[in-house]
């Protein structure tokens, strides 16, 4: 039995660490800044851990083969020990180093990201999130965001109306909605979070960003995409029956691009 | 003290099956009627896995006697899930169920300190849980808010389809578990302290008794917070309070709250949530300590870190919620706060899997089926526990957070781990509670099935939620990314459908065993703690009128020069154990 409970489980770990090993599933390409620094910190996490699962789970096995009960043969009985203060306190001290440690070497990145504010200058998209779709909204060549009012918003109008603008403030008069996110490549993009009704999520894979969008609250957040392309984004908080089905697309482009298009749509305006 | 105990404890034993078998206040009966509850729930609750998984793969699928999922019932499926999973199974079962039975008898109690307010709690109980059924039948559904319930989804009746009378049932039933939970918790503090045999010290109770007595003080604790959450979320939904909903639309439609917070509710619940993780897992390693020095015949390696740490997880378990915020909009300086303090939380488990290691080390161990499983949560915590230090630091979470990385961690950890706990405990306590042995070959059989079942189905998730696969998506059809990861989910679906059914070579061989297993001694096991030297199934007052006097620790296995390769806690002719400890 010592025997097969050793196969199983090192059968179970040479599988688990030949998935871990060959990176046959990993995070998809990443397109922003930060990609980089996050996908290496994931990578040295998977590493460790992946060495502490290895190690184990290979004396796990070794253990129960090697200390079965042989019968009543085997002269030596069990050893009679009740620990060692020693082991104890060096693989304490051990575990705090390389949890604690792996965490604070995180630090910069998470302040980068999340602590630190938006660059002046970032390009602001507001972005807002109703069962169940997205909207994108520019601020306009005057910079300013207009009001909006819940008690104007209709999602059946669409664009302007869903979002409840208020067309009596003189700078709601340049805004731009829209119900695809484009961005410039290589500029910090400022987003703006909010929702209507219940809690969404803003996920982008390829930009590693992910922040959940709640009612009552206008959340910053910042990331700055470095490729070109379209990039699926999906709601990632559960927010009702359509949860499924609310995601849309990210286009980066670039900055000539980005002005011309958003030249376009000020014009469909007037 | 022990006279007075005697007078107002000692209750005679009761005549008339109804006294006897239902509204019975031996901790004996409520432990095995919390255990069947527990039984009941965890088959339903996997059956509604069985039927996410079915339509996760092929959403357009025809259920027998269910029809079509649509996206809406789907969400009621893994909010019923959760819930009975999380409240039903992994709360009743260790803590209710093997905590009521046998915490009083490893102590050397004739009951539990209150036996009127035990009873209470498990009719309390089961009626939380006919509540949370009955919200399957009622107009609208289930609620499809998640087991998180979160707030305003949960707040609002026009948020979806079972967010009319299938949530307040949800919230109702919730609130009443809850105040069972509370009356649980006070009386095994209670008896904990001030109801243990002499000479049983605090540092010569098992560590089961250890693992119940802190999870006791985690559930007193958090409990009651959520119990309050609830009636504010009742308040929301029917007295127009906004605690936890601002100004909102749904559809275009004024609510008609403002100025509620949403995080509310997310601090309130997870104040709760996470020490409810450790809730469902500290009896299960309280038991496979026990086990592992059993079965090794070795005594338990560092009883004493292994109490601390108990106490560390139990202490720091409150400080740690909100690792789940950290996507939340919660300030993200105290995310990182929160962050370092999880990964903190990972040393004492840390510990306790060197400790579990460091006993079977030079043992001689004994494979007989609660060994395989305590085994098998070893290797399963380990799992479930490195992909813990990803999900609590903040930067690796912005992409992982609601991913299948999740769900494949916790099920491991609090699902997959506890249960085996659980089976544990119940191949383990079986001959004690029913007088007969369970079927050693079936017994193995659904060890290796379920253990190598849940790996194939919870390991694969960790590389789909790296994919970027999200839960609670009732069809991957929409998003290109997560429709790619088709053939992989196929896998799991099929590994599931193994797993469900070896569930039932158990079900088959724990009702057979009852009335066909093979008689068992008083102990069959040669273990040492108190509920194995009085007869089986113990008698009403556990001792048969004796007061046991206990002399050793809980862990002799194997003392040299002793007679047997075991020594009873109340054995006295070998000595005080606790004066040779120093020497080793």
């Amino acid at each position: 039995m010592g025997l097969v409970l050793l196969a199983v489980i090192w059968l179970i770990t040479l599988i688990g660490s030949y998935f871990i090993v060959a990176k046959t599933w990993w995070l998809p390409v990443g397109a922003s800044a930060a990609a980089a620094s996050i996908d290496h910190h994931f990578t040295v996490s998977y590493i460790l851990m992946g060495g502490v699962f290895i190690l184990a789970q290979l004396t796990l096995g070794w253990f129960v083969w090697k200390y079965r009960d042989r019968g009543a043969a085997a002269a030596e009985s069990a050893h009679y020990s009740h620990g060692n203060t020693t082991l104890e306190a060096v693989w304490t001290v051990l575990t705090i180093v390389l949890f604690v440690g792996l965490n604070l070497a995180s630090h910069s990145i998470w302040a980068a990201e999340r602590i630190d504010p938006a660059q002046p200058g970032a390009v602001q998209v507001e972005v807002t999130g109703m069962q169940f779709a997205w909207y994108f909204r520019y601020a306009g060549p005057d910079g300013k965001f207009g009001a909006t009012r819940p008690e104007l918003e209709d999602a059946s109008l669409g664009g302007a109306g869903a979002l409840g603008l208020d067309s009596n403030d003189p700078a709601s008069k340049d805004d731009v909605i829209t119900g695809v996110m484009v961005v410039p490549v290589n500029r910090e993009i400022e987003v703006i979070l909010r929702s209507h009704d219940v809690i969404h999520s803003f996920f982008v894979p390829a930009m590693r960003f992910k922040q959940d969008a709640v009612p009552g609250l206008a959340i910053h957040m910042h990331f700055t995409p470095i490729q070109t392309g379209e990039f699926e984004l999906a709601c990632a908080e559960l927010c009702g029956l359509g949860h499924y089905k609310m995601h849309g697309i990210v286009k980066v482009v670039s900055q000539e691009e980005f002005d011309k298009w958003l030249a376009e749509r000020e014009a469909e305006k007037q | 003290m022990a006279t007075h105990e005697h007078a107002v404890h000692a209750h005679a034993a009761p005549q008339g099956f109804i006294r006897k078998y239902v509204f019975s206040l031996d901790h004996k009966v409520i432990g095995l009627q919390y255990y069947f509850l527990a039984l009941a729930a965890v088959f339903t609750g996997m059956f509604l896995s069985l039927l996410m998984r079915i339509h996760l793969v092929w959403p357009n699928a025809t259920i027998p006697f269910f029809g079509d999922i649509k996206p809406e019932q789907y969400l009621s499926l893994l909010t019923m899930h959760g819930t009975i999973m999380v409240f039903f199974v992994l709360t009743t079962a260790p803590q209710g169920g093997f905590g009521n039975y046998f915490l009083p008898i490893q102590i050397g109690a004739p009951d539990m300190a209150f036996p009127v307010l035990n009873m209470l709690s498990f009719w309390t109980t089961l009626l939380g849980f006919i509540v949370l059924i009955a919200a399957f039948f009622v107009t609208g559904g289930a609620p499809l808010h998640g087991w998180t319930g979160y707030a305003p989804l949960s707040a609002l009746q026009s948020a979806g389809p079972g967010e009319g009378l299938g949530a307040d049932l949800w919230i109702t039933s919730i609130a009443i578990f809850c105040i069972g939970a509370l009356m649980g918790a006070l009386n095994f503090i209670t008896t904990t302290l001030d109801m243990r045999a002499k000479g049983m010290s605090l540092m010569r109770m098992p560590l089961t008794v250890w693992a119940w007595f802190v999870t006791a003080i985690l559930g007193l604790l958090a409990f009651g917070v959520l119990l309050s959450a609830g009636i504010l979320l009742l308040m929301d939904r029917h007295l127009g309070t906004s605690f936890f909903v601002p100004v909102t639309t749904v559809n275009g439609v004024l609510t008609g709250h403002k100025g509620g917070s949403p995080l509310l509710w997310q601090h309130l619940f997870w104040f709760f949530g996470h020490p409810e993780v450790y809730i469902a897992i500290l009896p299960a390693m309280g038991l496979c300590s026990q086990l592992l020095s059993v079965f090794s015949r070795k005594p338990i390696f560092g009883y004493k870190a292994m109490v601390y740490a108990i106490m560390a997880i139990g202490f720091l378990g409150f400080m740690v919620w909100g690792h789940h915020m950290f996507m939340s909009g919660m300030n993200p300086t105290v995310a990182f706060s929160f962050s370092v303090l999880t990964m903190g939380i990972g040393v004492p488990s840390a510990i306790k899997t060197f400790n579990w290691l460091g006993t079977l080390w030079r043992g001689r161990i004994r494979f007989s089926s609660p060994m395989l499983f305590a085994i098998g949560f070893v290797s399963l915590f380990v799992v479930g526990g490195i992909s813990g230090p990803f999900l609590a630091q903040p930067v690796l979470d912005i992409y992982l957070h609601e991913t299948f990385f999740v769900i494949a961690h916790f099920h491991l950890i609090m699902g997959v781990a506890s249960i085996f706990g659980i089976f544990a405990a119940t191949y383990y306590w079986f001959p004690k509670m029913f007088g007969r042995m369970m079927n050693e070959t079936l017994a193995k059989t659904h060890f290796f099935l379920t253990f190598i079942g849940a790996y194939c189905i919870f390991m694969p998730m960790h590389f789909t939620g790296m994919g970027g696969l999200l839960r609670r998506y009732s069809q991957y059809t929409e998003v290109q990314w997560m429709h790619s990861m088709a053939g992989v989910n196929k896998f799991i679906t099929f590994a599931a459908f193994v797993t469900i059914a070896s569930q039932f070579i158990f079900l088959f061989n724990f009702f057979w065993s009852m009335k066909k297993g093979e008689k068992a001694a008083d102990n069959p096991w040669e273990a040492t703690t108190l509920e194995w030297i009085t007869a089986t199934p113990p008698p009403h007052d556990n001792f048969g009128g004796v007061t046991p006097v206990v002399y050793n620790g809980p862990y002799e296995y194997s003392v040299p020069g002793a007679p047997k390769d075991f020594v009873m806690q109340t054995d006295p002719a070998v000595g005080d154990m606790d004066q040779k400890k120093g020497k080793h």
